[in-house]
């Protein structure tokens, strides 16, 4: 558990030092300014808006975050042979791939509650400068705890993209790995699609094909709650625990083929 | 016991993207290193060095035979607290300073913070690297990644020491740090594998050599033992003159003027060196070194394995 906490905070460090967080948070902070900016555009829709895209953002720049750097602390690692005098050190390679992880989740742990306290920073500052007469309209305050919850669910999204990441990054280069995490990321929120296909098409060798990389791939879209949140419906707690347990599920499959591929792999 | 045994070790490399085929990168090497020993583990470039290292930490897996370090198997993580390694041309995470790169190593040892630390400034010292320890790597040569890689490899105060090409790289200040940090090393009692192409490297560190051709080991022994030709001399003076050369020159096989009116002198095998001595000295020039000029490390595969293999081709 030593090994695993020190190369965890090592790999947390490391990612503060590059330069993605730099990168990627000011552009997510500038995104929910532009968010209040759009909102005084369109009357009374201007909470739901930043509301809207605050959480897009935050999702968008953990999503590039947790690529970029779930690649580039394995596949990049191994490709700038950076990991040859680490595993020679009294380390076994399972602890690699958690002690990176852990850091990595801990990076997003960061990012997403920065984002988060930029957006009910905005959030407030729209509630104080509204009038009363316009906060009435609102169908839930501006400074809802209900979005807490669509974060927490973006965080649960984001550490499956990076276990899938580091599973990718263990047998292929960074930039492939990085292509086949964003491919799974795009394919996991249509996989509710996938299983519909056959009421479209009909049966079919298509339908069946679809219905089966269906049951592959991971679900991300009811990680999404963000429509739920700003109209103002309920998330219930069930939901949220149960979602988080699926995302877990998701994370164990992910990270227990990553460390069964990188325990063989040779590192020419 | 041996500090380090390879028995029948083989490595196989598949390559090809449809139809892969196994190349042989390394064939049923048998080798012990006896504990304290500097043994030069040598070859061309391609020889299978890199890969016997790699099999040693575990990086790579053999694809029979096995490979021990002091009793146990080379990927035993208890071993490996008693080993220090630095791959060839080594490389770090970017972002992070040679001083933080040795505590974050020294940490995963279970060194506590301070005494990582305290290992980190020493060992730092010891491979000449100063007001640089704090810059990030990325922005640092590669002969000083070169001394970070060899401070790393001892941070655990290893016993067993494996260096793949330690000297490579290095310019001649940090040639000369590397190399009485290798003699230490030596005078304390540590096993070290060390890998070169140079030979002139392993004449000065090692007190026996393996040499390694296309994978399979060719000769293991005392340098002087494994009949390596001299091919000549080389000779350093200083207060020649351009007329003493004009007089010895049909002797010659070559003369380079270097700095501080330093000459450096190539004489072949054929002539005998004593009489051109004696005449140089006779003229007021000081002799600052006569070393013998070994064939290559090429030439001697050629002469020996090249020549063994077109043999067995002749008698099949």
């Amino acid at each position: 558990m030593r090994v695993i906490t020190q190369l965890a905070w090592h790999a947390f460090r490391d990612a503060a030092r590059g330069r993605v967080p730099y990168a990627l948070l000011p552009f997510a902070v500038l995104l929910i300014g532009a968010a209040w900016l759009s909102g005084q555009l369109t009357a009374g829709q201007d909470v739901k808006i930043v509301k809207d895209l605050g959480l897009t953002a935050a999702a968008l720049s953990g999503l590039f975050t947790a690529v970029v750097l779930g690649v580039g602390l394995l596949a990049g690692e191994v490709e700038r042979r950076s990991v040859y005098t680490l595993l020679a050190k009294p380390v076994r390679r399972h602890e690699v791939v958690l002690g990176k992880y852990a850091g990595l989740v801990l990076a997003l742990v960061v990012n997403v509650g920065v984002l988060a306290i930029v957006l009910y920073g905005v959030l407030a500052f729209v509630a104080v400068t509204e009038s009363a007469e316009a906060r009435r309209g609102w169908e839930a305050p501006a400074v809802d705890p209900a979005l807490l919850q669509a974060c927490f669910l973006i965080l649960v999204q984001l550490m499956v993209v990076a276990a899938a990441a580091l599973f990718f990054a263990t047998f292929s280069s960074p930039a492939l790995a990085a292509a086949m995490t964003l491919g799974l990321y795009v394919a996991g929120h249509f996989n509710a699609d996938l299983r519909a296909l056959e009421e479209v098409v009909g049966p079919g060798l298509t339908a069946s094909l679809a219905t089966g990389v269906s049951f592959v791939l991971p679900s991300l879209a009811p990680f999404n709650v963000t429509a739920e949140v700003v109209h103002a419906q309920p998330v219930p707690p069930g939901y949220v625990a149960l979602t988080t347990a699926a995302g877990l599920l998701y994370v164990a499959l992910f990270l227990g083929g990553a460390m069964l591929v990188f325990a063989r792999r040779d590192l020419t | 016991m041996a500090a380090v045994r390879l028995l029948a070790l083989t490595k196989d490399f598949d390559i090809g993207f449809w139809r892969r085929r196994p190349v042989a990168a390394l064939r049923g090497v048998t080798l012990d290193v006896a504990p304290g020993e500097v043994l030069g583990y040598l070859g061309p470039n391609g020889a299978g060095k890199t890969t016997t290292m790699k099999l040693l930490v575990q990086l790579l897996f053999p694809t029979s035979g096995s490979a021990e370090i002091l009793g146990r198997p080379a990927g035993d993580v208890a071993v490996r607290r008693r080993v220090g390694f630095l791959p060839e041309a080594p490389a770090f995470g970017d972002n992070l300073s040679a001083e933080a790169l040795l505590i974050h190593y020294g940490r995963l040892f279970g060194f506590s913070a301070p005494d990582a630390r305290r290992r980190a400034a020493r060992l730092l010292d010891r491979v000449g690297i100063d007001a640089e320890r704090r810059r990030p790597l990325r922005r640092c040569s590669r002969g000083m990644l070169q001394r970070v890689g060899v401070a790393q490899a001892l941070l655990n105060d290893p016993e067993v020491v494996l260096l793949d090409e330690p000297l490579a790289g290095l310019d001649a200040l940090g040639r000369r740090a590397v190399r009485s940090l290798l003699l230490a090393l030596r005078e304390e009692g540590r096993t070290v594998l060390l890998s070169s192409h140079i030979l002139s490297d392993a004449e000065a560190l090692c007190s026996r050599v393996a040499i390694l051709a296309r994978g399979r080991l060719a000769a293991a022994g005392r340098l002087a033992d494994l009949g390596l030709e001299v091919r000549g001399w080389e000779l350093v003076v200083a207060g020649v003159t351009p007329a003493q050369v004009a007089a010895i020159e049909p002797a010659l096989e070559r003369v380079t003027r270097a700095g501080d009116g330093r000459c450096v002198i190539a004489l072949p095998r054929s002539r005998p060196p004593e009489p051109i001595l004696a005449a140089l000295i006779r003229g007021g020039a000081r002799i600052l070194a006569l070393d013998p000029r070994h064939e290559t490390l090429e030439e001697f595969f050629v002469r020996t394995v090249a020549g063994r293999d077109t043999e067995r081709e002749a008698a099949g």
